[in-house]
C-alpha cells in the first residue's frame, strides 16, 4: 500500500486528480470509518466511567449532590422536558447574542484588517491597540461596561465582540499579506488598481487564513456570549444567568446539563464553520478537506 | 538613428546600470539590444544580476543609470515560479491578464483556451493547480502570457525547476512559440545547453557586477530538431560559450 501511494505522489503529471490523494482512497471504507469513531469512542466510554467512579466511590451519598452520576443528569437535565426546553431557550438566547456579536466581528475585522493591509503605517498603528484590547481581561472591563451600557443585550454582544475580534483581524490581516511576491509583481506589471489586486489576489489568498481565524472567534464569540451572560442579567436571560441560578439553587443536574449544552454549542458552531470552510475553499486549498 | 532601426528594435538597454539601496552594485554598463523576431539568451553565473535586468526591463525595478526602451503596454514576462493562483483553475489563471487589461469576457475566454491548447494543456482546463506537475504549472504559467500576444517576452529562468526531460520538451515547444509568435525574446538562464538550443544569439554576462562580455551567434536555422543538441558544430558553440563564462568569474 506504502508503495503504491508512493507511485503516485511520483508522477503528480499523470494524476489528473480532484479525487482525495490516493493513499485516502486505498483504505476500505469500514476499517476508515472504525479508525476514526474508536479513539474518541473508547476515551469517552472511559470517561463515563470515571464519572460514576466519582459519583458513587468516592463521595458519600449525603454528598452525591456534587456530582450526580451521568444517568440522572440524563433523566433530570435532558429527559425532562421541563427542564430541557428551559435550557434550550436560554441556549437559543444566547446563540444570537453570539451570533450577532460575530457577524458585527467579522465585520469590524474585515475593515480593520483590509486598511491596515494597505499602508504599513496604519498596521502599526492600529495593531498595538488590537493587542491591547486583546489583553484585557473581561472580567477587568465587566463592571466599566455595565457603568456605560447597563446589563442588557448591548452589553452581552459588546463582551462577544471583545473576545472574538482579534483572532479575526489578526489572521485577516495575516492572510491578506500572504500572496507571494511573485503574483504581486504580475499584478504590478499589468497595471492592476488597487481595488483590483485587493479583490483578485489579496482577498482569495487570504481566505484558508481567514476562515481558521472564523472557526476560532466563532467558538471565542460563544464564550463570549455565556460569560458576558453570567454579568449581565437584564432582559432575557441567557445561558449564563441559567447556569448561575442552577448553581445557586444546587440543581446539580440541569447545571451539568446546562454546561453539557454550552459545550455542544461552541462545537457545532466550529463544526458549521469548518464545513462553510470546504464548501468555500476545499476544492483549492488542502486543509479545507481536513476540517473538523 | 533611422527609422527602420527604430521599428525593428523591441529592446534596447543603454548602459544600464543598477545599484541597490544597500550599496550592492548589481549590474555595470549593460547595453544590448533586442530586434523584433531575435530570441536573445543572456547566461552568467547565479547571482550575477541577470534577472535583475529583466526586471528593469519590465519595470518592476529602476535601473540607477543609463535608459531602456521598449513597449511596456503588453509585455510577456515569464517568472522563475509559474506564480499560478492557487484558487483559479488552468482556464481561470490563463485568463488573468485578460481581465485585468480589460479585454471582454467572450474574447478572453477564447484567447485562453487558444493558449492552452497551444502550450498543450487542453483537456486540464478545470484543474486546479495542486494538481498539475511543475511543468504542467509552468506550461499554464507560458500560456497566461501567450493571451496577451506580446511582442516582447521575457523569461527568467523559467524551466529551472523542472526535471531534464521536461525541460527539453519545454525548450522545444518555446522555440516553436517563438516561429510562430515571431516575438522578441529575451531569455535568461544558466543552462548553456538549453541557451544555444534556443536562441539567435548568446550573451555571457559576468559576476556581479553583471556585464555583458561575450556575444554568439547561433547560426542553426530553426525548426531545430533536439537532435541537435548532439551536432559537433553545436558541441563547439557550447563550448565557446562556457569558455566565455568561465573566464568572466
Amino acid at each position: 500500500m506504502t508503495t503504491e501511494s508512493h507511485d503516485a505522489k511520483e508522477e503528480p503529471g499523470a494524476l489528473p486528480d480532484d479525487a482525495p490523494p490516493i493513499a485516502y482512497r486505498l483504505k476500505s471504507r469500514p476499517r476508515e470509518l472504525a479508525e476514526i469513531i474508536l479513539p474518541p469512542f473508547v476515551v469517552g466510554i472511559g470517561f463515563i466511567a470515571l464519572w460514576y467512579l466519582i459519583s458513587y466511590g468516592l463521595l458519600e451519598e449525603g454528598r452525591r449532590f456534587l456530582l450526580h452520576p451521568p444517568h440522572e443528569v440524563w433523566q433530570v437535565g435532558f429527559a425532562d422536558w421541563d427542564n430541557f426546553s428551559e435550557i434550550l431557550e436560554s441556549l437559543w438566547s444566547s446563540t444570537k447574542v453570539a451570533m450577532t456579536g460575530l457577524v458585527i466581528s467579522i465585520i469590524l475585522g474585515f475593515f480593520l484588517a483590509t486598511i491596515m493591509s494597505q499602508a504599513k503605517m496604519l498596521e502599526r498603528g492600529i495593531f498595538p491597540f488590537m493587542v491591547m484590547l486583546q489583553a484585557i481581561p473581561i472580567l477587568a472591563i465587566v463592571p466599566l461596561i455595565s457603568f456605560w451600557f447597563g446589563t442588557g443585550q448591548n452589553s452581552r454582544i459588546l463582551v462577544c465582540i471583545i473576545i472574538s475580534l482579534f483572532p479575526i483581524i489578526v489572521n485577516t490581516l495575516f492572510g491578506l499579506q500572504s500572496a507571494e511576491k511573485g503574483t504581486h509583481d504580475l499584478f504590478t506589471l499589468h497595471g492592476a488598481s488597487r481595488m483590483t489586486r485587493l479583490r483578485k489576489l489579496m482577498f482569495p489568498a487570504a481566505m484558508p487564513a481567514i476562515f481558521a481565524g472564523l472557526r476560532i472567534s466563532a467558538g471565542l464569540s460563544v464564550i463570549g456570549a455565556i460569560v458576558g451572560d453570567f454579568f449581565f442579567g437584564k432582559g432575557k436571560p441567557g445561558i449564563g444567568q441559567q447556569l448561575k441560578q442552577y448553581a445557586a439553587q444546587l440543581q446539580g443536574e440541569e447545571l451539568l446539563a446546562a454546561v453539557i449544552m454550552s459545550s455542544a454549542l461552541g462545537v457545532s458552531v466550529f463544526l458549521l464553520f469548518g464545513w462553510i470552510q470546504t464548501l468555500a475553499i476545499g476544492r483549492w486549498h488542502d486543509s479545507g478537506s481536513a476540517g473538523s | 538613428m533611422a527609422e527602420s532601426e527604430i521599428a525593428t528594435k523591441a529592446l534596447e538597454f543603454n548602459g544600464i546600470g543598477m545599484v541597490f539601496p544597500d550599496g550592492t552594485e548589481a549590474l555595470n554598463n549593460v547595453s544590448f539590444t533586442v530586434d523584433r523576431g531575435e530570441f536573445v539568451t543572456v547566461v552568467g553565473p547565479s547571482g550575477c544580476g541577470k534577472s535583475t535586468l529583466l526586471k528593469i526591463a519590465s519595470g518592476l525595478l529602476e535601473n540607477t543609470s543609463g535608459s531602456v526602451s521598449v513597449d511596456r503596454e503588453r509585455i510577456g514576462y515569464v517568472f522563475q515560479d509559474a506564480t499560478l493562483l492557487h484558487w483559479r483553475t488552468v482556464l481561470r489563471n490563463v485568463e488573468l491578464f485578460g481581465e485585468l487589461h480589460d479585454i471582454p469576457k467572450a474574447e478572453r475566454r477564447k484567447l485562453a483556451l487558444e493558449a492552452i491548447e497551444l502550450v498543450g494543456l487542453s483537456g486540464f482546463e478545470n484543474h486546479y493547480p495542486k494538481s498539475l506537475s511543475g511543468g504542467m504549472k509552468m506550461r499554464a504559467s507560458l500560456a497566461r502570457t501567450l493571451t496577451l500576444r506580446p511582442p516582447v517576452f521575457l523569461f527568467d529562468e523559467p524551466f529551472g525547476a523542472v526535471d531534464e526531460i521536461t525541460r527539453e520538451h519545454l525548450n522545444e515547444e518555446t522555440q516553436q512559440l517563438f516561429q510562430r509568435e515571431g516575438f522578441a525574446g529575451l531569455f535568461i538562464t544558466h543552462s548553456i545547453s538549453e541557451a544555444v538550443f534556443m536562441s539567435t544569439r548568446v550573451l555571457v554576462m559576468s559576476n556581479r557586477p553583471g556585464r555583458i562580455v561575450a556575444e554568439f551567434d547561433v547560426p542553426f536555422e530553426y525548426p531545430r530538431s533536439p537532435d541537435l543538441r548532439f551536432d559537433p558544430e553545436f558541441a563547439r558553440l557550447s563550448g565557446e560559450v562556457s569558455h566565455a563564462l568561465r573566464g568572466s568569474h
